[in-house]
Formats: C-alpha cells, structure tokens, sequence
C-alpha cells in the first residue's frame, strides 16, 4: 500500500504472457484458463477476485511454474526475473520455490505438517539452500514471529501445529513463507477460513510484513472487502478469463464491466426488516435458560430467545460459540442437560426419540455443505419425496405431483431435475434441493446452518432471496446460524449474538447495528471488514494493534 | 504423556479379557474334540475299566467347569500340567519349541520389516515407474504362492542345484549363533517372501494417500526435494496403518508357521500343535493355543501404542 506513484519506476517481476492452462476431465483435456496476462513489479501487491472455478488458485500456483495433479500450462509465458518458468526444469523450479517465491494456503491448519513442529517447517527450505544455518534461521522465525505479533515469539515455534489456534498459524505461516526473503508471496485466501475478529489480526499482520519487506504479493480471495485492504491493484477473474484489472481505487469506485458491478452490488441486497408482533402472541418457538454439554464438557449455558412466525432470527458468533449446539438442541439430536423448548407453547420433549412424527415434521433444517447433506447415490425425486412420504403419506401420482410443486418453488425445471443425481448438480441447485426436502414437510419452522457461507457471492445472494420469498408464502420462521454480518444485515429481523455458549446481547436487528453495543458485539462488528480500502488502516487507529483479534477477546 | 499410560493399560485390560473370553473357547473346542481322550491314549485294545480309571486318573470325571478353572487357575501360575503321551511337563516341553519359533519369527522381521519399508517408500517415490511394476508385481507373486511351495522351490535353487544352504533346518542347543542362522535361512527367506508383500503396499499406499495433502503440496511449493517429501513429511504421517499390518504380520510369523516349519523340518511350535491334535494330548494343545492367542493380542496391543506414540496429537496434548 506504500508510495503507489512509484510503481512505474519499479523493476518488472513477474510478467505472465497468454497463459493457458488445461485440465484433464473425463477423458480428455479441457482448457480452463483460457490467456491471462499479468504484470507484477517488485514490492507491488496484485489483488486475484473471483468465484469459485474463476481459476485464481490456479493462476497463483502456476506464477509458481506449479500445477496440481490433472492440470498443465498448455500455453503462454511465465517471466520470472528473466526466467521461464513454463520451460524451466523441475530442478530450477524447486530452487526458486521457497527462496525466492513463497506460497501460503488458505488452511494452515491442514497445510502445517501435523508431524513436525513450526519451527523446524520453518527452517526447513532456508537450510536447504543452504541460506542460513538452523540456529540463524530459528533466531530469523522468532524475529519474524514477532514482528507479525505472535504471542511468545521465542517458544510458540516449539510447539506443533495442533497446539496453536488457527490465526496464529495462519501468521506462522506468512512467516514461513517469509524465512528466505522471497520476491513473491502468492496468498491463497488466506483469512477465508478465520473468524472475523481474527481475520482481521491476520490481515493488519500480513500487510504490515509484506510493506516491512517490499516484498510482492498475489493475494488471491472472493472477498472484495478483504482485497480492497491489502491490494495496490485488483484483477477480476471469470471462468479462468481475465474480467477486467485497475487501481484498487478506481475498481472499487467506478469499474467497468456488468459482472464485477454485479459483484459489488451484491452487498446491497437487504429485505425490509420485520417486528414481533404486538400483544402476547405465543412463538413457534421458545428457548427457554437451556444448557448443553458434551460429556463432560459444557458447551451451553443459559441459553434464551424466541423466534416469532414468518421472522429470522440471525445467531451470530464465532466457531465454536455454540450457535449449532442450540440447533441440535432444538431439533433434539442433543437433550439439553437444563431447561426446556416450548413448540407454539407446548413443551418439547428433549429428545427427538421421544417426539411425535407431527413435532418432528414442524421443525427442519437446512445444512451448509449440501456436498454432504445430500446423498450422492440418490435420485433428486426420491430425495424431496422421502419427507413428503414419510411425513404426509403421500405417495404415486400424488407424490410426484408435489415434487413437481417443490422443485418449482425452488426454481428448478422439474422435468430437468427430477431424475438427476446431486453429483450433476452446481453447489447453488444442491442448496436448493436442500431446502426443497426441508419444505417438503411442511414444516412452520426452518434453521438454517450457514447455509450460504459454502457459496459464492452472486449465489448466495440467490439463495437468500429464494429464502425470503419461501418465508413469505408459508409464513416461516427461521433460525439463521451465520458467522457472517454481512448476511445478517441484509436478512435478519431479530439477531442474537453468541460467545463461548452463552448469550451475550439480542434484539432487533436495528437496535443490535446501532451503538451502543455489549463489547463483544462492538468487536464483532468493527472487525468486519468494509469495501473502503482505508477501514483497516482506521480500525488500527481506531482501537490500536493490541485492541483487535485474539488479543482484545482475552481482554473481555 | 498420563493420557498415553492410561490407554496402554486401558488396552492391556482389554487384552487381558480377550484372553480370558479366548481361553474358555480353547477350553470348550477341545471338550468337543471327537473321541474319547483315554481311549485315543490307551488306544483300541484297552478295557472298559482300564479306560474308566484313566479317566479317573486324569480327572475327566469331573464337570468341565470344574477342570476349566482348575486349568486357568494352574496355567495362570505357568503350570499346563503335563503331557499325557510323555508325560512331561507341559511349560518346559513347550518353551523350548517356542523359543525356536520366535527365534525364525525374528530372524525373518528383521530381515523382512526394512525391506518392505524400504521397498514401499521407493515405490511411492517412483511410483508408476517400471520398477514400482516390477516390484509390485514381484511381492505379488510371493504372497500367492503357498509357502511349502516357496519353500521347495528356495531348497531346489539354492540348496539342491548350487549347495549355497543346507535344506533341513535342525537345529538344538548346543549350536552357535551363526550356525543357527545359516541352517534357518532357507525357512526365514521363505516367510520374509510371504509376508513382505503386504507390508510394502500397505506403506506404499499409506504414503499415496497422503500426498495430496495439503501440507505435502506446501512442502513441495516450499522446494523440498521429492525424496524428502516422502520420508520427511509424508512417512512421519503414514506410520499408524503400516505399524497395523506389522503387527498382523509379525503375529502371522509367529502363528502361521506350520507348512514352514515341515518343509524344513524345523523344531518348533506350529509341528508341536499339530502333533498333539492329532494324539489328543489336550494340555499341549490348550497351551499351544493360549500362547498363540496372547501373541495376536499382544503384538496388537503393541501396534496400538506405536499408532498412539506417533501420532503427534496424542504425543503432545495441547
């Protein structure tokens, strides 16, 4: 983000010239980047957006002269400081991998070897080009460490990867990345898999580094917030075709093309916010001072909300907050240990086993990975019609005939879908057949399980109207479990905000994104990142490095 | 490091009720033997009455609840009472024998554990190259083939045709070391043939699987050679099902050794057991049994605590 006025008179670093890039499906080789240019001087930090199968990872990977298993540069050019790395060999991509461009993953957690400690994964290429000596490099990781404001910089390298929470080693591994000084650091979506409060540590981290070093970045996310903070430029990508590149400025403020002003309108989606009704109108359901806990462990305590017919309530918090617990509880899957769910007044029994067919069918959830929700060996037809029999005894024609029905509410042609797999399915169609086998039993009341956090922007936008007219027409009420403001914004009517399994504030969605705030919520929400590429530069101003992140959660 | 001794014994118990629940079916199979026990041993021409008294004398009179603690009881002590064709006590009869066989079971883990390690790292660092066929197939071919035939076919090349070892492999007390590993080499190799097989693919394919990790994918973006990938940071991660198959391997080679030890004649427990099924001396055979069985629960209860001690989670709670 430093003197951007000088990027011209920087030296050119990276220079990709129509690069195609093939993968190998059923049988035969389909292109999938189809001629991406793209120009990177040294210090420079180059924003990649898109969707999911725009080809930003594969893109980031092959500025690394790498591809994954099944794919290959059919064409173009990868100018790496003189060298050719399309036609370079294995051995002089592997000396250039790690010495002078380095890669961290979107899941530290999955990408740390869990067999070794950081330190020593740290170490690991610096030795084996012999750039430092291993005592020398381990000083280096500790510098580093602290320098990226880790906590314990001299021990925390000592530990193993499970040992560390998951915004640190997201910051050990941006270290890692940085132990031989690299020219270029490809960011995969770095912070996606973080919680917000702690995305945004990360973020202020990263940033900061990359500046210290003058060191070039590729920093690749769906994120338009998240990329408007660290990108000095931003390249919009499509179906493995360049959309359009400019100044993070400029794309943020007046870009050209239809697809990304679609992107960026998406967050202006918002439904006209709904109250509870007056008088003393009964619930569709009441949680009333629950606790939970698995084994030993308590998990829920004192838990508390309506939910009101035809009203969404948003239940906000990080992993691990026990927002999902409380949906287990209701549905039954797990009897709280104290207190009680009444059902439109009536006492619930805590478990589902002992609930009747009618109590179960009132109650439906929705999942968020409908990868797994749906079984891939069953037919859409059978999946939509198993609760419409197994509730409503519907069966034949007239079975068939709701399934048409559902899958029309949904928006799927039914003679398309009806005979079809979930595996020919796009991640949005399965998340509707979702929620069609939810609304197949005619439920009053549906929780919703981040069911929109696997998705993309545009799709997800999709699914968030579809539901909102569903609530509409039946009357629902839903419990919407999301870790993601940005949705509860536009969705919610009432928000309750969860931490370490009790209720730390709840109210109308309005009151809730007005000051003042508990400070947990306040934090939560300023830890949201903004499409103005100045918010994270106010925010550390604002609250001071040490007042964000796993740092300001301790101090709560 | 408590967690790890507390689920050692927490198995050891386990093993322990195993073995109790295994003996009261070595106890009951043996009840159920076909013929009478006195008869087999007194054989066709002895007297009604010269039978009643064996039984008698042997105790078979009695309930078999009654014996079967009382044999429990003894065998706890070590004692299996005695063999009712020498006559000699069973502890002594057998350990020499079991010795024997542990000593061949050893001699060819050693030889065959690294090798097939060894093996199925180089396969999965070549794999799909000609050698990761050729070995594949090779190791193959062994485990189809019956060990006596192995065995006859290692005596005809490289003891008949060229007198490289000798085919027998007798041996007693008195020899040395190294004589005793010459006259059990033939018998070693045929089971280091049998078994490696499974281990090598079983390390091949535990190592495979790993490499689309995301964590062998950083180590390769961080420029680590392709070797290093695969004993470094792929192996540490693979450990917990090849020490599995070690471990059923190793058992095999203690239990499963009968065709071998007849091909080479080698004195040990598997020809022991057979032996006394065949004349009925049950002491020998509930003994033989019951070493067996301890042997499966605890190379298993072993290859456990490995899987436990290399998983790095356990090894190190948070």
């Amino acid at each position: 983000m430093s003197d951007t006025e000088n990027s011209d008179k920087r030296e050119l670093l990276l220079e990709i010239q129509d690069l195609r890039i093939e993968g190998y499906a059923d049988d035969k080789w389909v292109e999938i980047v189809h001629g991406v240019n793209l120009e990177l001087h040294r210090g420079e930090i180059l924003g990649l957006i898109g969707e999911s199968g725009a080809g930003k990872s594969t893109i980031g990977l092959a500025a690394m002269g790498y591809t994954r298993d099944g794919c290959r540069i059919s064409g173009g050019s990868i100018d790496f400081e003189g060298m050719d790395l399309t036609t370079a060999n294995q051995d002089e991509l592997a000396s250039l991998r790690g010495a002078k461009i380095a890669y961290v993953a979107q899941s530290a957690a999955a990408s740390f070897n869990p067999a070794h400690r950081l330190i020593d994964q740290h170490t690991e290429a610096p030795v084996q080009y012999r750039i430092k000596k291993r005592l020398e490099s381990q000083e280096d990781a500790m510098e580093l460490y602290h320098r990226l404001r880790l906590p314990n910089p001299k021990e925390i390298g000592f530990r193993y990867p499970h040992q560390v929470s998951g915004g640190q080693l997201q910051r050990a591994m941006t270290a890692m990345a940085m132990a031989c000084r690299p020219d270029l650091i490809i960011f995969d979506e770095p912070t996606t898999a973080l919680d917000v409060t702690t995305q945004i540590e990360v973020l202020a981290a990263i940033r900061d580094i990359v500046d210290q070093f003058n060191t070039a970045a590729i920093y690749i996310t769906h994120d338009l917030a998240v990329v408007a903070q660290m990108a000095d430029k931003i390249k919009v990508m499509l179906r493995g075709e360049e959309v359009e590149e400019a100044e993070t400025i400029k794309m943020l403020e007046d870009p050209e093309e239809d697809y990304t002003k679609s992107l960026w309108s998406v967050r202006s989606y918002k439904r006209r916010q709904k109250y509870r009704p007056q008088g003393d109108a009964v619930p569709v359901v009441s949680v009333q001072n629950i606790d939970a806990a698995y084994g030993d462990v308590k998990v829920l305590e004192n838990v508390s909300f309506d939910i009101h017919a035809g009203m969404t309530v948003a239940v906000v918090g990080e992993s691990g907050s026990g927002k999902s617990t409380a949906a287990r509880c209701i549905t039954g899957l797990l009897p709280p240990t104290a207190g009680r769910i009444l059902f439109n007044g009536e006492a619930l029994p805590s478990s589902y086993k002992a609930r009747s067919r009618d109590q179960l069918r009132q109650a439906q959830m929705i999942y968020q990975m409908a990868d797994t929700a749906l079984n891939p060996k069953v037919r859409i037809s059978e999946i939509i019609g198993r609760p419409a029999h197994f509730y409503r005894g519907l069966r034949g024609a007239k079975l068939k005939k709701r399934v048409d029905e559902l899958l029309d509410l949904i928006e799927l042609e039914p003679r398309d879908f009806y005979n079809r797999y979930p595996t020919e399915l796009s991640g949005g169609q399965k998340q509707r057949i979702g929620i069609a086998r939810a609304l197949a039993a005619n439920p009053s009341f549906i929780i919703c399980d981040e069911v929109t956090s696997a998705l993309d922007q545009l799709v997800a936008e999709g699914i968030l109207k579809l539901l909102d007219r569903l609530q509409k027409e039946f009357n629902l009420a839903y419990m919407f479990i999301t870790h993601d403001l940005a949705t509860v914004r536009s969705i919610a009517d009432e928000v309750v905000v969860m931490k370490e399994g009790r209720i730390v504030e709840q109210g109308p969605k309005d009151e809730m994104f007005t000051p003042p705030h508990h400070p947990y919520t306040d934090l939560l929400l300023s830890s949201v990142p903004e499409m103005d590429p100045e918010w994270l530069t106010t925010v550390l101003e604002e609250r001071g490095v040490d007042n964000i992140g796993e740092a300001a959660l301790k101090k709560q | 490091m408590n967690d790890v001794v507390k689920i050692i014994f927490k198995r050891l118990g386990l093993g322990l009720v195993t073995l109790l629940v295994i003996s009261v079916i070595i106890f009951s199979a043996v009840e159920m033997l076909p013929g009478d026990i006195a008869q087999a041993v007194l054989g066709q021409g002895a007297t009604k009455e010269n039978v009643a008294a064996m039984r008698e004398q042997l105790g078979l009179d009695r309930p078999a609840v009654v014996r079967y603690f009382e044999w429990l009881g003894n065998a706890v002590t070590g004692d299996f009472g005695h063999s009712l064709v020498s006559q000699k006590q069973v502890s002594s009869a057998i350990s020499e024998r079991f010795a024997n066989t542990l000593f061949l079971a050893l001699y060819a883990a050693v030889i065959a554990v690294p090798v097939a390690i060894l093996l199925g790292v180089l396969t999965a660092l070549w794999r799909n190259t000609p050698f990761d066929r050729v070995a594949n197939v090779a190791t193959l071919t062994s485990i189809s083939s019956p060990e006596f035939f192995l065995g006859y076919i290692l005596i005809l090349f490289l003891s008949v045709k060229t007198g490289y070892f000798p085919s027998l492999a007798k041996i007693n007390a008195e020899m040395g070391f190294f004589e005793k590993l010459e006259r059990m080499f033939l018998p070693a190799l045929t089971m280091v043939l049998v078994v490696v097989a499974h281990m090598m693919r079983m390390t091949r394919s535990a190592i495979i699987n790993l490499l689309a990790s995301p964590y062998i994918e950083m180590a390769r973006l961080k420029g680590v050679p392709g070797w290093r990938i695969i004993t470094h940071h792929a192996l540490p991660n693979a450990w917990a099902p090849i020490i599995n198959v070690i471990a059923l391997n190793l058992a095999y080679l203690v239990t499963g050794v009968v065709l071998v030890e007849v091909v080479f004649v080698f004195p040990g427990i598997g020809q022991m057991l057979v032996d006394s099924v065949t004349k009925r001396d049950f002491p020998v055979v509930q003994a033989c049994c019951l070493i067996f069985a301890a042997t499966f629960i605890l190379l298993n209860l072993a290859a456990d605590v490995g899987a436990i001690l290399t998983n790095p989670r356990l090894r190190h709670p948070k």
